[in-house]
């Protein structure tokens, strides 16, 4: 190797000859493709290709030379270093890449471990339930209303043309609280709600009402003395019994699939008049070949819950004209509802709280 | 109403073809409701047949008992029609006797297969039934317990099935009967339908040729018309009292559910389920003096025919005579003047009766009796002379007696009020064509008289409006819409067609509805599962939390009927039922439980009573209000345990159990869902740990509190160690969410960011030190976050650094190295001036 020129020698420098950067450009070529690693090639590039590399020192040389040699002396050191950097970049991405390849196979994890480090948690199926009923309401353009679960016993009775000495209050059993004089009852049935609509708005009243009820029911597989319902009510002029249909069909539908629809049979509510109740076409058989089928007992339809014409008696009290409006109301069992479309064979497992049983409904929308 | 086929059929000529199934079917659709379809002899299979003993050879056994060797002839239904042997135990039957005889490969009640089998030296090929073998009642058909011996007089030849001679054939319709259709609980009303279903001819058993009334039958003073309106009475004398029920009495009464008693009484009941009518019979002998029909005077007791000594309240009606009270009217007879097996004189009572009253007697007295199941639900006032007519013709047939001239009626029978309706007011309800013709024909079919009035409407088109009586058995049809219902269950509810209502303009879910549903999802989201527990304590619950004698919680609303006498109180808070599922939840084998429940709670209202008000306008705004704030405040909490395993062990490291920091952390992460600032302010309070609860307040209120249980009330309720629990005013919460959001201006300026280490005493909250430097910083601090608490000897005992990260940024600059110290400098400043921090060094 030789020093800085620092005498002008016209004589040509020995670097700069043709064979010594042909050798020093095969001798870089040979290191780089023989560099196993990104590490080795660092190295080498430090070497054949750093400041101190044989073709950087013959490129300094170059200004030595007599003008008339410069140009192709600079030609072939260019073309050398050119070919080195560029064996240089080749081999660097190739190494890269193959070190990539290694790297994301040392990096492999076993993806199947388990992640669950909090146990999931999920909304009660009442909840869920409930919410999937409303949204079939609600998109219909019905409201949702709600009303208190301690009530008065006007709200819950009378106003619902179920006096104090009908017979159909010995049908409902119902809590009362102390002292029984204050007229104050937990609520047999959500249908305070339709009457505390009525009397606290005009119609048109287009409203669903789901929640909790309570009867003096004793606790088993099929009472329990909470359960949850889900009433409706229409008020409207020009309302009949065909909307009434209309809905209960949609309603079956929407909840338990395409093509369930429902069947009337007369039926007795206080308040309702004409009163039916809704049988729901079985949505496990769809009433063919019922006979085996476990859900509907080989009828072919299932007992969903009741319904009927608003009682103008019921109207009257709540401050709504019979003669300008008439209306529908039904009512059914969320419960039971939930236990025949989920196949759930226990009621008592809606409330036990088991943390087992909630989060299996966390694909409920 | 349980209704035997046959029985039906006495009444209605239904085309031999119709099933019982498809009467049912019909009867359903009609509003009679299917319950079940029952057959006696549903559980015998195999040949039944009858059979005549041909010879009895009485053979003594070792054991001491006689056992009868026999030949019957069964005719061919053996495939020989030789003689059958067969070994019967039983002696109450003879050579000649025709008896009931199953025949190998039969089945009886209870799976009892029959077979050929070699018994006291014999093949016994068969078996000779006593009714008891059969399913039926131990003395049914004579046999007190032994063989059944068909009569003498039976046409039916060996061989033949003996089913439809035992009434083992029969099917017995159980009928589900609403209270509206009194008439259902009759075999008049059922067979009514039945005619009217399937267009048949129909014969009422009421409609007979009656007495007239005279005044030469037992007197009779109503001295409550209002309660009693119609009064008959009838006596038949020479009643023979050995004279026994007939069978085919007897097994209708059974199969209609009711015991056979004596023949008097039987023929009584007999009536009440043919005709609907209730009918009481005295014995006539032990009557003193007239009947008087009245309210019960204060203090008069009587003894029921249960036995039962009642104090009589002055709203009773009473039948009485010279004694005193004698029955209960309508709802029980009286002990003293109940016939019995000497009893050769009836009197007949066949009485229509006020339904409320009937109702308020049963409720009172606690009575559900047949007859005042029908008189409160009102039965056909005008079945009541027909009734006591019948009764009166079974007691001389089956029972020998002679009817005594005298027909007591006191009272009459009212016309029903005559209900007039639109002719088109059925097709508008029903939302299906019905024109004038079939409205009037179905009105007619149930038993309303109809006249048709054309009037015409100021537009000048005709009008049919209908006036219509409805019949007398149909005490409920009082309303033009119960004219609807008749109108449409005739015309079938199945032709009601399917239309949606138009689409009504909606205002979608409420606020508090929308949050709620996020507030669900967000804890759901942080790992909890929802529970819903029953509302119900006791004051043992509230021990368990460990609350003082005074504590507001304990002021509950009481219920006058609780299921358990346990927990009578609707509960004040979540916690109890929470803590209770937790346990169940690690008793059943969870590592942990982590559940929330979002209910209403109630606390007593401080209003009066909540009035009764009438039905037949609206209450007024000013009634409403004071029959609202009759009611317990009730505000939606939440309830949230965290007991046990919150974190998993796993390959990722050790797991944790929950602890003070989960309650609280659940409720910071769902205020901030719900935007809302939450203030967590050490606190003292029941049931928590008094050193690690946290009162939760927005804008200065408490709304609830969260933390660690007191470990009294971890080992109360057994729960893990350090189980946590938060409990708060949802309402409260949900009520401070923002109506819209405030999204921060974005700075795009560098951001400086600075720690500072903060020594303070071990008492003084980490919140307030924070809440002093975000004073303190100024508009130019973008956040802050505490990264570190540190305590050391160095430090001393009572002390602790607690270390923040500070980021400083303006909106309108690149801050200075002046700025962002001045601004860090004034907050340490006044974090040491209000807690006494100093910067460490």
């Amino acid at each position: 190797m030789s020093g800085p020129n620092t005498d002008y020698d016209p004589v040509e420098v020995t670097p700069l000859q043709a064979e010594q950067v042909e050798a020093a450009r095969d001798a870089a070529l040979a290191a780089i493709a023989a560099a196993a690693d990104l590490e080795e090639l660092k190295a080498v590039r430090l070497e054949h290709a750093g400041d101190r590399s044989p073709l950087a020192l013959a490129n300094r040389e170059i200004g030595a030379l007599p003008p008339q040699a410069r140009k192709e002396a600079g030609q072939r050191v260019g073309q050398a270093r050119g070919a080195v950097n560029k064996a240089l970049a080749a081999r660097t991405e190739v190494l890269e890449a193959e070190h990539e390849e290694r790297m994301l196979v040392e990096e492999t994890v076993d993806v199947t471990l388990p992640t669950d480090k909090v146990p999931a948690g999920g909304r009660h199926p009442l909840t869920t339930g409930a919410e999937l009923i409303a949204d079939i309401f609600l998109a219909m353009g019905w409201e949702i209303a709600e009303g208190p679960l301690v009530e008065a016993e006007w709200l819950n009775f009378d106003a619902l043309n179920l006096g104090p000495d009908h017979p159909a209050r010995t049908m409902q059993d119902t809590f009362w609280t102390e002292p029984a004089e204050n007229h104050v009852v937990l609520r047999t049935q959500t249908s305070p709600v339709q009457a505390r609509t009525m009397l606290t708005r005009k119609p048109p009243i287009y409203i669903a009402c789901p929640g909790r009820v309570f009867r003096t029911d004793e606790y088993d597989a099929t009472h329990s003395p909470m359960f949850h319902q889900v009433e409706g009510l229409v008020v409207d002029e020009g309302i009949s019994m065909a909307h009434l249909k209309g809905t209960l069909d949609h309603f079956a539908a929407s909840m338990f699939g395409e093509g369930i629809d429902t069947r009337f049979r007369p039926s007795y509510f206080p308040f309702t008049e004409p009163s039916a109740e809704v049988d729901l076409r079985c949505f496990v058989c769809r009433g063919v070949e019922a006979d085996s089928c476990r859900t509907c007992k080989g009828e072919g339809w299932i007992e969903w819950g009741g319904c009927g014409v608003v009682n103008p008696r019921v109207l009257t009290a709540c401050g709504v004209d019979p003669e300008t409006y008439t209306g529908f109301a039904f009512g059914m069992g969320i419960d039971r509802s939930l236990m025949f479309r989920h196949g759930i064979t226990d009621l008592r497992s809606f409330f036990e709280g088991d943390v087992r049983f909630t989060p299996a409904f966390g694909t409920e929308l | 109403m349980k209704a035997p086929v046959s029985w039906i059929r006495e009444y209605v000529d239904l085309p031999a073809e119709v099933t019982t199934e498809a009467l049912t079917d019909k009867l359903t659709l009609l509003g009679l409701k299917l319950e079940a379809i029952e057959s006696p002899g549903a559980a015998i299979t195999g040949p039944l047949v009858v059979g005549r003993v041909l010879t009895q050879d009485k053979e003594p056994q070792k054991n001491g008992k006689t056992i009868n060797w026999c030949t019957v002839d069964v005719g061919d239904a053996n495939g020989t029609g030789e003689p059958q042997g067969i070994v019967c135990g039983a002696h109450n039957f003879g050579p000649g006797d025709l008896v009931c005889v199953v025949l190998p490969g039969g089945v009886l009640p209870g799976g009892f297969a029959i077979s050929a089998r070699k018994t006291y030296g014999h093949v016994s090929a068969g078996m000779i039934c006593s009714a008891a073998e059969l399913g039926l009642a131990e003395d049914a058909f004579g046999g007190a317990g032994g063989i059944i011996v068909l009569p003498a007089d039976t046409e039916a030849a060996p061989g033949t099935d003996v089913r439809p001679l035992l009434g083992l054939d029969e099917e017995i319709i159980e009928f589900e009967v609403n209270p509206d259709r009194a008439y259902g609980l009759s075999l008049r009303g059922i067979a009514r339908d039945a005619a009217l279903g399937f267009g048949a001819v129909y014969r009422d058993p009421c409609d007979r040729l009656l007495p007239a009334a005279d005044d030469a039958g037992h007197p009779v003073l109503v001295e409550d018309e209002a309660g009693c309106p119609l009064f008959v009475a009838r006596t038949v004398s020479g009643f023979d009292a050995s004279a026994t029920t007939p069978e085919w009495m007897a097994s209708r009464l059974v199969a209609a559910g009711m015991r056979p008693i004596s023949l008097a009484v039987d023929v009584t009941n007999y009536v009440m389920l043919e005709t609907g009518r209730p009918i009481h019979g005295y014995d006539a002998d032990k009557v003193a003096g007239a009947l008087h029909v009245r309210r019960a005077a204060a203090g008069e007791k009587l003894t029921t025919l249960d036995g039962t000594a009642r104090a009589l309240s002055t709203e009773d009606l009473v039948i009485a005579d010279d004694s005193g009270p004698i029955g209960l009217a309508g709802v029980m007879g009286g002990e003293a003047t109940e016939m019995s097996g000497s009893t050769t004189r009836v009197l007949v009572e066949s009485a229509h009766w006020e339904p409320v009253s009937m109702f308020r007697t049963g409720k009172r007295h606690k009575i559900s009796s047949e007859a005042g199941k029908r008189n409160e639900r009102g039965a056909d006032p005008a079945s009541c002379e027909a009734a006591a007519d019948r009764v009166v013709e079974l007691l001389v047939e089956l029972g020998g007696a002679t009817a005594e001239p005298g027909v007591t009626v006191v009272g009459t029978v009212a016309t029903p009020a005559t209900i007039t309706i639109d002719a088109d007011l059925p097709q508008r309800v029903a939302g299906l064509p019905i024109d004038t013709a079939t409205a009037v024909a179905a009105l007619e079919g149930v038993g309303c008289a109809v006249t048709v009035e054309t009037e015409l409407a100021t537009t000048g088109a005709p009008v049919n409006r209908l006036s219509v009586i409805p019949p007398r058995w149909r005490p409920d049809v009082t309303d033009p819409f119960d004219l609807v219902e008749e109108v449409l269950r005739v015309v079938g509810y199945d032709h009601v067609p399917s239309v949606l209502p138009r689409e009504a303009a909606g205002r979608g879910l409420t606020r508090s509805q929308k949050l709620r549903r996020r507030a669900g999802r967000t804890l759901a989201g942080a790992g909890l599962a929802e529970v819903v527990c029953f509302p119900f304590v006791g004051s043992a619950s509230f021990d368990k939390l460990g609350l003082e004698a005074d504590d507001p919680r304990r002021e509950t609303v009481r219920l006058a009927n609780p299921l358990s006498s346990e927990e009578p109180e609707l509960t004040t808070t979540l916690l109890p039922n929470l803590l209770t599922t937790a346990a169940r939840n690690v008793a059943r084998g969870a590592a942990g439980a982590a559940i929330f429940e979002a209910t209403t709670v109630a606390f007593p209202s401080t209003g009066g009573p909540a009035p009764i008000y009438p039905t037949d306008t609206r209450p007024t705004p000013e009634q409403l209000e004071t029959l609202f704030a009759a009611l317990p405040a009730q505000p939606l909490h939440l309830g949230v345990v965290l007991a046990g395993e919150r974190e998993r062990t796993g390959w990722w490291g050790e797991g944790r159990d929950a602890d003070w920091a989960d309650a609280i952390a659940v409720a910071r992460r769902l205020a901030t869902e719900l935007g809302v600032a939450l203030e967590v302010v050490a606190a003292v309070h029941q049931p928590w740990h008094p050193g690690r609860c946290a009162s939760l307040r927005v804008a200065g209120r408490t709304i609830g509190h969260a933390g660690e249980l007191h470990p009294r009330v971890v080992k109360a309720f057994d729960l893990p160690a350090r189980a946590a629990a938060l409990e708060l005013d949802l309402d409260a919460l949900m009520a401070a969410a923002p109506e819209r959001a405030v999204p921060p201006t974005l700075s795009t300026y560098p951001v400086a960011k600075e720690d500072v280490a903060l020594v303070v005493g071990e008492d003084v909250p980490a919140a307030q030190v924070e809440a002093a430097l975000v004073e303190g910083a100024g508009d130019l601090l973008e956040s802050v976050r505490l990264f570190d608490v540190y305590r050391s000897e160095q430090l001393g005992a009572d002390r602790k650094s607690l270390a923040f990260a500070l980021r400083f940024r303006a909106a309108d600059r690149t801050l200075t190295d002046e700025d962002v110290k001045g601004a860090r400098d004034a907050a340490v400043a006044l974090a040491g001036a209000r807690t006494g921090a100093e910067q460490r060094a």
